[in-house]
């Protein structure tokens, strides 16, 4: 936790992007969590990414739960819309938020307590319904606010910080996501920006339920040599099999990736989903491939990272619903009451 | 990229821009910080160790730590250090007890100083701690040289001078005033152990023109004028007056100009506005005050009626910037001008002039006259002479005298003792001190102010344009200079990093507010330079790297914009960054500071 506020002075060259913010303008309040949690580096990717694709702040939604995680709304995008609810409730009013206003961005950060056990449920129900949004958990795999028991995602064996070992089986909220029909699902690492970022960016500009899982270390509580979430166990087990990066519509599709590793995917508002193998034998089409993959690797004891599955032709919740495309906030009387005409000539037709 | 070696102890001191900028090297934060705890005394004795004269200099430096400031390079406008420094001098307490012992047993080696200007003085107060007998020749019937004799009343109080002047002729200067030296050769049979010769540049440049010599006695050269008004022996000026010069001398003349009753002054320089050698706050007094600054027009002619002045006749040029980056005048082909003017005084510069000194005494000079020295024990070819201050390599202002004192003074120590002058020179060194208290808690006060620069409260103009004894700057008020205090970054407090604590969080990138810190794979500098989160463009400011981290990546933060803030490490979860004071030491005898 810092008590010194970051000065609002900024370097004398930073870039300026299209809607002539600079990054800072994206920055929120100072962060009360503890002195280098990963959760305030997914902020900061969060901050990164919007400012880089020139997001107008004013346009998001963002909503969180309960947790370390959900605090983390406060400390991005101080100048949008934003609601802190009840633990395990974020997906509830963020599908709420999304129908009424299919126009906001939405931006989900949620916790492993908060995705994985409380708000389990919700989690999936999101996930099914394909809400457009990003939907993005920090994953530590502890309880940082109740002074560390293990959470759900915690994997069998690994050990609190007093050297207890975790007796149950973990939840793979990237295998659920897979199967339960999320049309974008990634992991990445906190400690990865080079990753993260584009990954953020990507699943931002992606039309559909797109789900990112964050490894983010918590160092208070589960940063220790028997954790399997701590900054080193992570970076040591690392395997990364897709590289994705968003590139907007004016900007120029570079190639200096070898034949054959790389897919540029069209994107609905005009910009090039670049996908870049890291792994040859990996296809990020695949849902099932992938969800086995996953697993496999999992059982070795590896942490998958990079983009792991995406469908760019998802259809998401309005598609579904077929809603009109004007948001539904925007309908007055008028759209909504087509008149006593109206419904004079439709009783007719019942006559 | 090697890892950066942080023990070099020039490594951190060219962090301190202020202080590295500072010929004397006065450790600037430190002072401002006890000024900004009401802690005058002290602010005072740290300047008075370092530069000899704080409330000379508080109002009269030339400030070359100003435009270092870094402050220039985050908000444009730097700390108002040199007027802070004055705050220190006007409200210091009794600073006897802090002054350094004199023994009353000699050393028995006895030393002469010639001239009696800010660098003798300075060489005085070194020597006189370590038991040397200092003598001190003067043709004035004061001390002070051109601190008294050139900088006007207006800008300089006389008790202020006084009190720093006496404050060292008290420590026990045997004082030979009111005498003029005409021969060296003469000082040198006196048989004094060694001799530090600190009498300026007192030869004021003329100007070769047509008509130069019909209209002789209304040309005043600039630093023999100051010098008659300081000592009193003009105490007006009528008609219209023509300054020709660009420099702080001209600035002076012009605005003594005003206050001795002239009817209209103007400055007229030969060059562009831009390339005036004044400092800047100095044009603007002069501006302020209403007198008129007219550039691009060299002097082409004294026009006079049988010998009485009319005025002179200027040509107009512009300036065009050259493929060198330098400036070139063109004529521009407007008429030339005519200025009237009753008096014409001259600033356009001053030189060393020392025809008291006979060439056969082993002191070799250049063809500028200057004395070939070496430059870092300051000795001439006659091991026995040492120069200082503006003898030395030209003019220059009053802390490059102090500055070459110290140097100066280590020499004549050294040399005295037998010695070796470069080998057994004391080194530099740093000390680092950690700053953290506790949680959250650090020995300074870290947090930015983004408070724009104060403005200095002046007298009120009527009473300051028709009195010479009136100072023009009334000086910041204690409150005033603790808000003043507070815009310092406090860049003496050093962002240290240790390779082994850190676990690559990225805390510190995240919440850098000015992009500083990055981590990357290593690469040689110029490449590192342009790979960080923002490109490190100034290669004047050093980049700090780090040794190979567990990722194999480098630390690397760029020095030019930090905000010493400290945000790097309050959000370091291992500590891996600390705040850290450095202390730089610069070597001088009889330091309070030792």
């Amino acid at each position: 936790m810092t008590f010194v506020a970051k000065p609002r002075v900024h370097h004398p060259k930073l870039p300026v992007n299209e809607i002539g913010l600079t990054r800072r303008d994206y920055e929120g309040s100072v962060s009360t969590l503890c002195a280098g949690c990963g959760h305030d580096s997914v902020s900061a990717a969060i901050v990164q990414a919007c400012a880089e694709l020139s997001l107008p702040p004013h346009r998001f939604a963002k909503v969180s739960g309960i947790g370390c995680s959900s605090k983390t709304p406060s400390y991005f995008l101080n100048k949008s819309h934003g609601f802190n609810s009840v633990h395990g409730r974020m997906p509830s009013v963020m599908t709420g938020s999304n129908l009424a206003n299919r126009d906001l961005i939405g931006v989900g950060v949620s916790g492993d307590g908060d995705s994985a056990s409380i708000g389990f449920g919700q989690f999936a129900h999101i996930v099914r319904r394909r809400i457009n949004m990003l939907y993005l958990v920090d994953n530590n795999g502890t309880y940082g606010l109740t002074k560390g028991q293990f959470s759900a995602t915690n994997d069998k064996g690994s050990t609190s910080k007093k050297g207890v070992p975790n007796l149950y089986e973990p939840i793979d909220l990237v295998s659920s996501a897979l199967q339960i029909g999320a049309s974008f699902v990634a992991r990445s690492f906190s400690g990865d920006k080079k990753q993260l970022v584009p990954l953020i960016k990507a699943a931002l500009m992606h039309k559909g339920m797109a789900f990112i899982d964050v490894i983010s270390p918590c160092v208070a509580f589960n940063n220790h040599s028997g954790s399997t979430k701590s900054y080193e166990f992570v970076r040591d087990h690392i395997h990364n099999v897709m590289d994705a990066d968003l590139i907007m519509a004016h900007d120029e599709v570079t190639a200096d990736y070898a034949e054959g590793t790389r897919e540029d995917v069209s994107m609905p508002d005009g910009s090039t989903l670049q996908l870049y193998k890291v792994d040859a034998d990996y296809d990020p089409h695949d849902r099932v491939g992938a969800l086995n993959y996953v697993q496999r690797m999992q059982e070795k004891g590896e942490v998958v990272t990079g983009l792991l599955f995406v469908d760019p032709d998802a259809v998401e919740c309005h598609d579904i619903m077929d809603t009109v495309s004007q948001p539904l906030n925007e309908l007055t009387e008028a759209d909504l009451c087509p008149g006593s005409d109206t419904l004079e000539a439709l009783n007719q037709r019942y006559r | 990229m090697e890892p950066t070696n942080i023990f070099d102890p020039n490594y951190f001191h060219k962090v301190v821009d202020c202080q590295w900028a500072c010929p004397a090297h006065t450790p600037v934060p430190e002072y401002i910080r006890l000024i900004a705890q009401e802690r005058y005394t002290e602010a005072y004795m740290l300047n008075w160790d370092s530069n000899v004269f704080p409330g000379v200099l508080g109002r009269t430096c030339d400030r070359p730590c100003e435009p270092a400031c870094r402050r220039v390079r985050t908000e444009e406008t730097p700390v108002a250090i040199c007027r802070l420094k004055r705050v220190a001098a006007d409200n210091k307490g009794d600073v006897t007890a802090f002054m350094p012992q004199v023994p009353t047993e000699k050393n028995g080696k006895k030393v002469a100083l010639i001239g009696a200007g800010p660098a003798s003085l300075a060489v005085a107060r070194d020597l006189l701690p370590m038991g040397y007998e200092v003598h001190l020749f003067e043709q004035d019937e004061k001390g002070g040289g051109f601190m008294r004799s050139q900088i006007p009343a207006f800008r300089l109080p006389e008790e202020v001078l006084d009190e720093e002047v006496d404050r060292i002729l008290d420590m026990g200067v045997h004082c030979h005033f009111g005498q003029e030296i005409t021969s060296m050769k003469a000082m040198m049979d006196m048989n004094f152990d060694a001799y530090f010769v600190g009498t300026g540049a007192p030869r004021g440049r003329d100007l070769e023109l047509k008509g130069r010599e019909d209209v002789d006695k209304h040309i005043h050269i600039g630093i023999d004028w100051l010098s008659s008004v300081a000592f009193g022996h003009i105490t007006e000026m009528k008609g219209k007056v023509i300054v020709m010069g660009g420099g702080n001398t001209a600035m002076d003349c012009c605005r003594t100009s005003l206050r001795l009753g002239a009817e209209s002054v103007s400055v007229v320089v030969r060059s562009a506005f831009e390339v005036m050698k004044a400092s800047e706050w100095e044009k603007d007094d002069a501006m302020r005050e209403g007198i008129p600054i007219i550039n691009n027009r060299p002097p082409k002619e004294f026009v006079h009626k049988d010998g009485k002045l009319q005025g002179v006749l200027f040509e107009c040029v512009t300036p065009v910037k050259g493929e060198d980056g330098r400036l070139r005048y063109e004529p521009s082909g407007e008429p030339d001008v005519f200025i009237e003017a009753d008096h014409v005084l001259m600033a356009i510069g001053q030189d060393n002039h020392c025809p008291w000194i006979e060439r056969d005494l082993g002191i070799e000079f250049d063809k500028w006259d200057c004395p070939t020295l070496n430059e870092v024990t300051l000795q001439t070819t006659n091991p026995k002479v040492f120069f200082g201050g503006d003898s030395a390599f030209g003019p220059e202002n009053i802390i490059w005298a102090s500055a070459h004192a110290h140097r100066a003074a280590i020499s004549i120590h050294l040399f005295c003792q037998g010695q070796d002058l470069i080998a057994d020179r004391p080194p530099e060194g740093v000390n680092l001190i950690s700053t953290k208290m506790g949680v959250h808690e650090w020995a300074y006060d870290a947090e930015h102010d983004a408070a724009s620069r104060h403005i200095v409260p002046l007298s009120e103009e009527k009473s300051a344009l028709t009195n010479i004894r009136v100072e023009v700057e009334l000086g910041f008020d204690q409150a005033l200079a603790e808000k003043e205090a507070q815009r310092c970054l406090n860049c003496d407090v050093q962002t240290v990093f240790t390779e082994n604590l850190c676990i690559e969080c990225d805390a510190c990138v995240d919440i850098c507010p000015m992009d500083c810190i990055s981590f990357v794979a290593n690469e040689d500098e110029a490449q590192l330079r342009q790979q960080l989160t923002a490109p490190a463009d100034n290669t004047e400011q050093d980049i700090y790297v780090s040794d190979v981290l567990k990722t194999t990546r480098v630390m690397v933060k760029d020095e030019d914009v930090c905000l010493h803030c400290g945000l790097c490490a309050e959000r370091c979860p291992t500590n891996a960054w600390d705040m850290q004071r450095s202390i730089v030491h610069i070597p001088q005898l009889g330091s309070y500071a030792e």
